[in-house]
């Protein structure tokens, strides 16, 4: 069991229970996330090819272009998982630009869909390396709103380390799992704010038995996710 | 309803126009009106644009005073590096929305109402950076706020299709739409470019009737421009030239690998940068 098999478990636990709901993703992590969990625990979920197709166990299933794409924010009944640039304790996400905004210091992708999926559904985000420089006290500019500015539900932060909840008084953040081999230490100093730390912080999962062979023979089987 | 040239397109814009861009990222962009246009050398443009390559051609061609976008990006390669440099050069202006902000504002315009409420937007710092932004109460007893997405009306619309015929009906036939009926219907002037100029029943004939995204009230001009997406993907026509994308994005780094790029492939009209791709 490698770190990034646990990283596509703790993914694809993010859409456990949520039944009827778009899954949409970005980066490969995530995307083996979602379609392990629609292959497995949760087969209600709607998966798209990247493009306008529905897909169901990997064959299309219906048509969502984008413009229904937007629909489907605004009705709710989506759960994404973005990356995030900067991101702060309350999931306050940034993925538009590092410095001032009016003259960035670095322009990165925009604020993309942030703004109207954060303030309309569930989001999770997938950081593929847990940084100081990521998990800031102020993200430079709030592309993805947090639990403080309105949020509807911001549920895991999966990194390359650990897994990371809102299941505190305020909803700011917690570190819910260390993955094997990461001490809680290691979590704290990778982070550039207080976390909150459960007296005992469990091991991330695994993936079962099942859950691996699906991962090894059907979905990466030339083994990507350990390139990312 | 004319069939036009690409020179007889760009002959009917104007410096300091709003123009609008159809397509998606890299995906079906009228790259061949875009790559007229930066030939003409317009200026101080406004472009409306779920951004791509044809942000960065016109970029870098000098013709932008102002992209107003959610994203300018090349899909495969995530940031246009034009635009990027541009940026951080501080050398365009930006109105950037949340990509539903954007659909909603041409919705807006298509239906010539002032505004159109919004969730998206709330709580984000795009209430910060567009200074102008308002929101709205709900006169319902829910008395949410939302935004007030304000129409994004258009000087122009550019759009590339599959198919078309000379009176300006047109359909896509690939996957998606994009957003290229909205384009059309935002703006004062529309021009559409295809792959194929044919018949009105051929045009039937090819597709399903929901493909047949354009009619006749939503179109001013059609021109036919063969390859006229390239490199973006126009499926199930061509896909996307990933090599030629890679160039183009690898040139864009210095001004010296961009004047041997510009000098390579658009010194010329469009027939002479369609053998240029050709011939590479």
């Amino acid at each position: 069991m490698s770190r990034a098999d646990v990283c596509v478990a703790a993914c694809a636990d993010a859409w456990r229970g949520d039944g009827a709901v778009l899954a949409s993703t970005t980066g490969l992590i995530p995307r083996l996330g979602a379609r392990l969990a629609q292959l497995t625990f949760e087969p209600s979920l709607l998966l798209t090819d990247g493009e306008a197709t529905l897909t169901h166990a990997d064959e299309p299933e219906g048509w969502l272009p984008y413009r229904a794409v937007f629909g489907v924010v605004a009705a709710g009944t989506r759960h994404v998982m973005m990356g995030a640039s900067q991101i702060d304790r309350f999931g306050n996400q940034n993925i538009s630009c590092v410095g001032d905004w009016h003259r960035p210091t670095r322009q990165l992708l925009g604020v993309r869909g942030a703004p109207g999926n954060t303030v309309n559904h569930t989001t999770s985000y997938w950081i593929p390396r847990h940084e100081p420089r990521v998990f800031v006290e102020h993200v430079d500019l709030v592309s993805g709103i947090g639990h403080d500015r309105g949020a509807v539900e911001i549920r895991v932060v999966v990194t390359d380390l650990a897994v990371l909840d809102f299941t505190t008084p305020d909803r700011s953040m917690r570190l819910r799992s260390v993955h094997p081999g990461v001490s809680v230490a290691d979590v704290e100093a990778a982070t550039g704010f207080p976390l909150t730390v459960p007296v005992s912080v469990p091991v991330s999962r695994s993936l079962t038995g099942p859950e691996l062979a699906l991962l090894r023979e059907r979905l990466d089987p030339d083994g990507l996710r350990e390139f990312r | 309803m004319t069939v036009l040239t690409v020179d007889d397109v760009v002959g009917e814009l104007r410096d300091g126009m709003t123009v609008g861009v159809g397509g998606w990222g890299s995906r079906r962009k009228p790259m061949a009106l875009v790559r007229a246009v930066c030939r003409a050398g317009l200026r101080d443009l406004t472009v409306v644009s779920y951004g791509g390559p044809d942000v960065g051609l016109l970029i870098a061609a000098g013709c932008v005073r102002r992209v107003v976008t959610g994203f300018v990006s090349l899909d495969s390669i995530p940031l246009e590096p034009h635009f990027r440099q541009a940026r951080q050069d501080g050398t365009v202006e930006l109105t950037e929305y949340d990509e539903g902000m954007l659909y909603w504002g041409l919705l807006a315009a298509a239906n010539r109402l002032p505004f159109l409420p919004i969730r998206a937007g709330l709580g984000s710092d795009l209430m910060r950076i567009n200074p102008t932004l308002r929101t709205v109460q709900s006169p319902y007893p829910d008395g949410s706020n939302l935004v007030a997405m304000p129409a994004v009306t258009l000087d122009a619309a550019l759009v590339h299709l599959n198919r078309a015929d000379r009176r300006g009906n047109a359909r896509y036939l690939g996957p998606d739409p994009y957003f290229d009926d909205l384009f059309c219907l935002a703006a004062r002037r529309r021009f559409v470019s295809c792959e194929r100029l044919v018949s009105t029943a051929d045009l039937i004939e090819s597709g399903p009737p929901q493909g047949l995204l354009l009619n006749r009230m939503m179109v001013d001009g059609v021109v036919e421009t063969p390859h006229g997406a390239h490199f973006t993907s126009c499926v199930p026509d061509y896909d996307r030239d990933e090599a030629f994308q890679r160039e183009y994005a690898t040139a864009a780094a210095s001004p010296d690998t961009w004047g041997r790029f510009r000098a390579a492939y658009l010194y010329g009209d469009e027939e002479h940068y369609q053998k240029a791709v050709a011939a590479r």
